[in-house]
This record gives structure tokens, sequence and C-alpha cells, in this order.
């Protein structure tokens, strides 16, 4: 009882051991909502895709409006340069929202409220980001970390501030999405222990503050999946239009 | 009282989460290494299927899907755009049609109206001039016969009166004096009688 609230993180083996070499690689529940999340998508923008009616039905609807909705975030961050890259942006956006949705149900667990798997994300990104940009532009790439009109005495200082936050990049974004995934699963496990433990006479501030933060989470499930595909769409930016 | 035992339990709970933490030896559960390795795994396994499948075969379906109906619609927008012209030019030819058959009929009108006045008038004249002649003719006769009637009335007269005194007088009379006499009277009284 009024059980601890980070035990909904923990991850524990479903069947048995599997190893490679010294590498335990066995299937956990994070793996089992990894995988759920991605048949979910999979089997969503298939029926969205499967029939080609002239007035779309609801789900087509939903695939074509979700198509939409990223083509338009891509456009407008990236520019049409990003084009190549959309099924990836696509991917993760949907990755990154079915996990946090999924998340939202209960007793289900939070795949995107681990550092590992929203670092591995963001590293991904990163090195994906650079590696475009010294592609595109060769060592002119550099320029990057050298803003232009900055006076020559600050412009040591200046680089090294702009270096430092390039290569903050994937911390940030991984930890903004952990973090609030965690905090938010955390503040709703600790209302809902109170809920528990207040009994039925003061249970029903907590229980309707509960209430309030499941509408919340899952705006902000939206929104950091949002949030994590834009900023991929900013560096990506970067990396295709060299704006300094 | 109860307020007393929320902060209770609030407390508590702190109390439980710090104890919880201190207890485990990374604190959060995501710290614990343990299945890190079996997470990057997963992570990258489902992903990379998510990817390939999306990319490969659910994206370019929706473009597909999307673009056939961009292009139908743009089709549909031209095909009733074309229409409307056809029905918009058809709609001039037939009222020029109209305008045309309008002022024909009244080109029409106007040369029969035209015409009939003419005939009607080259008849009045054809007339006029038949009846001038005729007019003409019967004057001539009139006055012909003006002229021979007296001759004629002043013989009958001759003879009458011959054949009256032969009968109250029996004996014939010379008609030399007769006439005479005939003559002087109609000469007397013969604008009384013809008019001349």
């Amino acid at each position: 009882m009024a059980a601890n609230p980070m035990t909904q993180f923990e991850v524990y083996r479903i069947g048995p051991e599997i190893k490679i070499g010294a590498y335990d690689i066995s299937f956990t529940n994070a793996s089992l909502f990894m995988v759920i999340s991605t048949l979910a998508i999979l089997i969503i923008f298939n029926l969205g895709s499967k029939r080609n009616s002239l007035i779309p039905n609801k789900i087509q609807l939903l695939a074509e409006l979700s198509y939409g909705f990223i083509s338009k975030m891509i456009n407008d961050t990236a520019g049409s340069k990003a084009k190549p890259y959309f099924a990836f942006i696509f991917s993760l956006f949907m990755f990154v929202l079915f996990c946090n949705m999924f998340g939202m149900l209960p007793y289900a667990f939070t795949v995107t409220s681990h550092i590992i798997v929203t670092f591995v994300l963001a590293a991904f990104i990163f090195v994906g980001v650079t590696v475009v940009g010294f592609i595109k532009h060769g060592f002119g790439y550099l320029k990057l970390f050298v803003p232009s009109g900055v006076p020559i005495i600050l412009l040591p200082l200046i680089v090294i501030i702009e270096i430092i936050s390039y290569l903050s990049r994937p911390v940030s974004l991984s930890v903004r999405l952990f973090a609030n995934m965690m905090a938010g699963h955390t503040m709703m496990k600790v209302f809902g222990g109170f809920v528990i433990s207040l009994g039925i006479i003061g249970g029903w501030l907590p229980l309707s503050f509960s209430v309030a933060l499941t509408g919340l989470e899952i705006l902000v499930a939206f929104l950091q999946a949002y949030v994590f595909a834009i900023l991929t769409c900013i560096y990506l930016n970067d990396a295709l239009n060299l704006h300094h | 009282m109860i307020k007393k035992y929320f902060f209770h339990i609030i407390f508590y709970n702190l109390f439980f989460i710090k104890e919880v933490f201190a207890a485990e030896s990374g604190g959060m559960p995501q710290l614990n290494p343990e299945f890190w390795i079996s997470q990057i795994f997963w992570l990258i396994l489902t992903f990379s299927i998510l990817y390939l499948f999306l990319s490969k075969i659910i994206l370019p379906k929706i473009v597909k899907n999307l673009e056939r109906r961009k292009s139908q619609i743009q089709e549909n927008i031209e095909a009733a755009e074309k229409q409307r012209e056809d029905s918009e030019s058809k709609l001039k030819e037939y009222e020029e049609i109209i305008m045309k058959s309008k002022s024909k009929a009244k080109n029409i009108f106007k040369e029969t109206k035209e015409k009939s006045l003419k005939d009607i008038n080259s008849k009045r004249e054809k007339l006029e001039k038949q009846i001038d002649e005729e007019i003409k003719i019967a004057e001539k006769e009139i006055n012909e016969l003006k002229k021979t009637a007296p001759e004629k009335i002043n013989k009958i007269a001759i003879e009458t009166s011959s054949e009256i005194l032969k009968n109250l007088i029996g004996t014939d009379i010379n008609n030399s004096s007769i006439s005479a006499i005939v003559n002087d009277l109609s000469k007397k009284n013969g604008d009384k009688y013809y008019g001349n």
C-alpha cells in the first residue's frame, strides 16, 4: 500500500533471459510497450492508407490529417529541403506520441520515461544531424559556431558558448522528454496514493486533482512528442540551411 | 483533524519516497543500468521496423491517395469549368440566333410591306390610268354624239314634220323649206336643248 511512485518505472523481464554475448537483451515490459506502440502505429496507418476513397473515412482522415500536420510542421521549420527526412520525423513523432499515450493507460509502462530510451533517440538525431550538416556543407558547417555580426573580442567566448550549446542538444532533448514523462507519472501516482490514504472523506480533493492531472498529462504527452519532433526539425534546419 | 491527517499523509509520503530512494541502490529505476542494453536493442529494433514500414509502404500510399484525390478534385473542377464555358457559349449562340431571326423577321415584314405598298400603288395607278382613258373615250363619244345629235335631230324633225304635214295636208311638201324652218328653229332654241 501507498506504493512507491517510482515502482511504475521499474523494468522487469518478461519471459526467458536472452543474451547475445555478454549483453542481456531480454524481452522486458519496456520492450513490450515499444512493440505495442509500433504495432498500433502500423495498424492504424495501414488501415488509414489501405482504401483510397474520394471522401475519406474516419481512419483514413486520421492518417491523412497526421500526414498533413507533420508535413506542415517540417515545411514551416526546416523548409522544402527537409523532404527526404519526412519519413524519419514522422516515425519519430508517432513513436514518441504513441509511447507517451500508451503510458497514460492504467498499469501501462511509459517507454519514454526512461532516460536511456530518450537519450538514444536524441543521440541518434544529434549524430544524424551533424553528419547531414557535414555532408551538405563540408567544413563550412563549422560556421554554425561563428555567428555573424559579433565583435571580434567576444568571438572566442561566443564560439565556446555555441559549441557547448550544440553539444548539449542531445542532453536537453532527451532530458526534456524523460523528465516530463517521469514527473507527470510520478505526480499522478502520488495523488493516487493520497486518494487511497485519505479514504472516502478526504480523498475527493486529490481525486479531482488526479482527474485534472490526467487531462494535463495527456496534453503533455502530445506536447512533448510535438516538441521532440519540432526540435529535431529545427536541428535539421540548422544542418540543411546554414543560417549563421 | 482531517487537515492534520492530510499533512501527516503528505509528510509520510515524502518521507516514504525518500526512504525508497535511499533504500534502492540507484534511486530512480531509470538509472539502473541492468536493462539498458535490452532497452536500446528493442528501441532500435522496433523503431527501425516502424521507420521501414512507414517510409517504404505506408507513407507513399498516403501520398498517392492525397495526390490522387487532389488531381481528381482538380480534374472535376476543370471539367465543371469547361462545361460552364460550353453552356455559356451555347447560350450566346442561342441568343445570337434569336437576334438574327428577329431581325430577319423584321426585314421580311418590312420588305413585304414595301412590296405590297408598291403593288397597291402601281395597281392603283394602272387603274386610274385605265379609268382616265375610259373617261376620255366616253367623253369623246359624248362629244361626237353631241356634235352629230343636232343634225340627226334636225333630220328626224324634218322627216317627221314632212310626214305629219303629208298626213294633214295630203300633199308632198318641199323638204328644203321644212328643213329651213327646222334649222331656223334649232338655231333659235338649240341652246335650250343641247346646252351648246
